[in-house]
């Protein structure tokens, strides 16, 4: 077994660069449509102003996106470097989307930015915009491959465990792509990247009203940001990630820890607006909104939702049963011809996974003593406080942006944009809400997850690389110290930009005239 | 799993080879931008000529740095068990790669933003390590396959790895890393020569000569040390190409000159080395005469040479273990399913083509003479 507190500075390891990526990646969604925006206005009525926007958020977009690529390559290697048996466990399944995210979707962004930065005077209008729409549709499909790739470990459907290989293997590759859990999760997080995107064009053209400059490129602005945002926010709480989360068995413990719903609420299950935790660590306290539960997770009136308690007996059940696919499993590999050891196994292998939580108290799990089986299932029940606030910060930020861009639209439409100023600070002030929102989101659907890094499949603890304590202290140091660095010099660089304001320099028109040739000569 | 029309073993190789071509890809296309931040403080002196070259490779190095990405993602995908156990037993190569990976987007955007001297030279620095230390140290992990790594694999296929660090560093490991070094430092050579005039194309062409002939020294004595000095790795019996993924049922012996086995089964494999050879010569030669393309064409000719060798030499070993043979990973036990294979390479035979047309696009579009008018007239100019 990995050493515990291995495996923890890994999840933290994890988690943090993971956090710190999801800082850049929200806003490159949302700027890249809000420039396609701008560069098609630009493109359909030939006016200037709408290039020199276009080229002023690209600014800003190109740095952000130099800190998504950098931080991204992380992501992609740590699953080998420090969760090797979860690569080897599930690589099978999880590999494919991540090589396709590369291969459909990174290429055509990556290979085309370049253009979007260094094609202004080299292309046709049209082309050029063509290209800032590819750019923004590779970033889209990136976030649709990384999220069936993640939906999958919430919800790991398609794919059956092979005892002569032992690991997941595909079985059903269309199930893994129109998995439930990811296409919800895919709509839920690219629209809070484009009210992320919204916010941000909002809140930097309300500072330039404020401080009296560049007000023709700024109220423009507002009014993409504005539509824009508007119907990103309807859609971000509207086809919100929760109609995903009654698909299985841990996504109803995670609905059920996020409310703090000990017991199963007769449907339509009531939200509890706040709750205040008793001595025990249940609500003692709490405010509830009837029907809103039920109807948001269920889509119904009718269906019930189940309380932790039940859930950790179905979850008890599940281990007893784990434990003897584990047994078939041991017995099949004595013997891979025993055909009786291979039925129990099928009839069980889908308990698994349960049968490896109990890795965590014994090696020879098929002895498991009652006790430990009851262990276990707790086990199951992720922590609910944390879950609880969480999802309250998230979805208070999501009603908050439904009013903040009606309430804007509504001033871009009747013309009342810079009036009053104090609705302009308001918007400055509501900067950095979309990524706390945001990463408050994946907080609840990573740690909501656990013990399991797979659903019902792998647990964390049992998916590390056996590494090192001091492999993890050098790495975990390093990416903190770097990542913090860079993180400081591009708000710097972001605020210098944004004060410096959209450049004179990008008058492309004037370039007729000849240029001087420089040091670099055309190839022969 | 009858439904599928291509059988295990075909996939398989198809596979292998998909690896290498990703692999050559990243070498060729990525080896132009590593290749010419290595030389970046050697070969441009001034702010300005610096500028020169990195808005050369500017505008194309993102896109060629996903042939790194999707060849990790495709290891990932297609030999799991490669992913696994390479990446988390090269535990701190991997994050000094990361390193490197990390600060060469930042440096190349964060660069141009501001004119002070010390700003510049900082980012000049990352831009020089994150050329020059992936260059080293892939081919420092090829050098190591070689060599075999100290990992064991148990009946869960849990992967226990034995070595650190500084294990890695052997002679030979560092021989190879030279080799990656030379032949990217070449081809970022003849990118420099083929755009540029005046100082910085002659310094170019200067080390590019120079790490050419030093390519062909040091591959050579690496091949030479392969076959007759180092103990390579043999398949005992016939290879299960169709078994289920799971190292743990075969023999493997080591011996001096196994690396050499596929060359004697197959003579005419022997053209690889031969090119690899071929092409250094070829750059060496055009860059002394000043044929442009033709010095490219050698160059990325080497490094195709080069990386084919390595491959067949191993086949069908991905990564011997030096500590029980048993669980090294071969081309026929460290697979994904045989699904997972046919659908992924289906999506790969889509794709691939469709990326080199845009890619062959942008570059065309890009093509050209910069101006330092238009690097300050373009406010993403770096």
């Amino acid at each position: 077994m990995v050493d515990p507190i291995v495996v923890d500075l890994s999840r933290i390891q994890f988690a943090a660069t993971a956090m710190y990526h999801f800082l850049f990646v929200p806003l490159t969604l949302g700027l890249s449509f809000v420039m396609a925006i701008m560069e098609s206005v630009y493109v359909m009525t030939g006016r200037v102003v709408w290039r020199k926007a276009t080229l002023f958020w690209g600014v800003l977009f190109g740095i952000n996106f130099a800190m998504g690529v950098a931080t991204g390559v992380v992501m992609e290697f740590q699953f080998g470097m420090n969760w090797s048996y979860y690569s080897h466990y599930v690589g099978d399944v999880f590999g494919a989307p991540l090589a396709m995210e590369g291969l459909m979707a990174f290429f055509l962004e990556a290979t085309l930015v370049g253009l979007f930065f260094f094609g202004w005077d080299r292309l046709k209008p049209v082309a050029h915009l063509a290209v800032t729409w590819l750019v923004a549709l590779g970033a889209n499909f990136s976030a649709l491959w990384i999220l069936i790739a993640n939906g999958w470990m919430q919800n790991p459907v398609g794919a059956a465990f092979n005892p002569d290989t032992m690991r997941m293997e595909v079985t059903d590759f269309m199930a893994v792509l129109f998995n439930p859990v990811a296409q919800a999760k895919f709509v839920h997080t690219v629209s809070a990247g484009y009210v992320c995107g919204a916010v941000f064009v909002l809140a930097v053209s309300a500072m330039f009203l404020l401080s009296g400059k560049h007000q023709e490129l700024a109220k423009r602005s507002i009014v993409v940001a504005a539509s824009f945002g508007l119907a990103s926010a309807l859609s971000v709480v509207v086809l919100g990630d929760e109609s995903g989360y009654v698909a299985t068995e841990h996504q109803k413990m995670k609905i059920a820890a996020m409310e703090a719903m000990y017991h199963t609420e007769p449907a339509p299950a009531a939200l509890t607006l706040f709750a205040i935790p008793g001595s025990d660590g249940r609500p003692a306290f709490e405010v509830q909104f009837p029907w809103v539960l039920g109807l948001i997770t269920t889509r119904s009136l009718d269906r019930d939702l189940p309380g932790i308690t039940e859930l950790t007996e179905r979850a008890a059940l599940r281990v007893v049963n784990g434990v003897e696919a584990y047994k078939a499993l041991n017995a099949l590999q004595a013997n891979r011809n025993d055909g009786a050891a291979r039925d129990t196994f099928n009839a069980a292998k889908a308990d698994l996974g349960y049968a490896l939580l109990l890795k965590k108290y014994r090696p020879d799990v098929e002895n498991a003593t009652g006790e430990e089986i009851a262990k276990a299932a707790l086990d199951t029940v992720p922590d609910v406080w944390p879950l609880f606030w969480s999802f309250r910060i998230m979805v208070g930020a999501g009603f908050f942006f439904i009013a903040f861009f009606a309430l804007w639209f509504w001033k871009a439409s009747t013309h009342r944009i810079e009036k009053p100023r104090w609705l302009l600070w308001v918007a400055v002030a509501a900067l950095p809400l979309p990524w706390i929102a945001i990463e408050a989101g994946w907080f609840i659907a990573e740690y909501g997850r656990q013990p399991w890094v797979v659903e019902g499949v792998l647990p964390t603890f049992y998916a590390a690389s056996g590494l090192n304590f001091w492999d993890l202290v050098i790495s975990l140091s390093f990416f903190m110290l770097l990542y913090t660095a860079l993180l400081i010099v591009m708000v710097w660089l972001m605020v210098r930009t944004i004060k410096h304001g959209p450049s004179d320099k990008l008058n492309f028109d004037q370039s007729v005239e000849p240029v001087e040739t420089a040091t670099i000569a055309p190839a022969k | 799993m009858s439904t599928i029309p291509l059988d295990y073993e075909t996939l398989r190789i198809l596979w292998w080879a998909l690896l290498g071509i990703l692999l050559i890809g990243f070498a060729v296309m990525g080896g132009r931008d590593l290749g010419v931040g290595t030389l970046l403080p050697f070969v441009a002196k001034t702010d300005e000529e610096r500028r020169v070259l990195i808005n050369l490779v500017g505008p194309t190095w993102e896109g060629n740095q996903v042939w790194l990405i999707l060849g990790g993602g495709a290891i990932f995908a297609a030999w799991p068990q490669l992913y696994a156990v390479s990446f988390s037993g090269f535990y701190i190569a991997m994050i000094a790669i990361l390193l490197a990976l990390i600060i060469r987007p930042v440096g190349f955007k964060f660069r141009g933003k501001v004119s002070d001297p010390r700003w510049r030279a900082t980012w000049d620095a990352a831009l020089f390590i994150g050329g020059f230390l992936p260059s080293l140290i892939f081919g420092v992990a090829v050098g190591n396959v070689f060599l075999g790594a100290p990992f064991q694999l148990d009946v869960t296929q849990r992967v226990t790895y034995t070595g650190n660090f500084f294990g890695l560093l052997t002679p030979f490991a560092l021989l190879s890393g030279l080799v990656s070094l030379t032949m990217i430092v070449t081809q970022g050579a003849t990118v420099i020569a083929g755009r540029t005039d005046g100082e910085i194309a002659e310094r170019a062409r200067e080390y590019g000569r120079w790490s050419a002939l030093a390519t062909i020294v040091l591959f050579v004595l690496g091949g030479v040390l392969a076959l007759y000095v180092l103990e390579g790795y043999r398949l005992v019996g016939p290879p299960m190409t169709i078994a289920p993924s799971n190292p743990l049922g075969k023999e493997v012996v080591r011996e001096v000159g196994a690396w050499g086995g596929n060359y004697g089964a197959m003579p005419w494999t022997m053209a690889l080395p031969i090119l690899a050879v071929f092409g250094s010569l070829v750059a060496w030669w055009a860059l002394g005469a000043r044929a442009r393309l033709v010095a490219l064409l050698g160059s990325s000719l080497a490094i195709f040479g080069i990386i084919a060798t390595a491959g067949l030499s191993l086949f069908p070993f991905l990564l011997p273990s030096s500590i029980d043979p048993q669980s090294s990973l071969t081309v026929w036990d460290a697979s994904s399913s045989q699904l997972t294979l046919f659908v992924m390479l289906c999506a790969a035979i889509v794709f691939l083509p469709i990326i080199l047309i845009y890619t062959s696009w942008v570059f065309r579009v890009m093509r050209g003479p910069v101006t330092t008018a238009s690097l300050n007239k373009n406010p993403n100019a770096y």
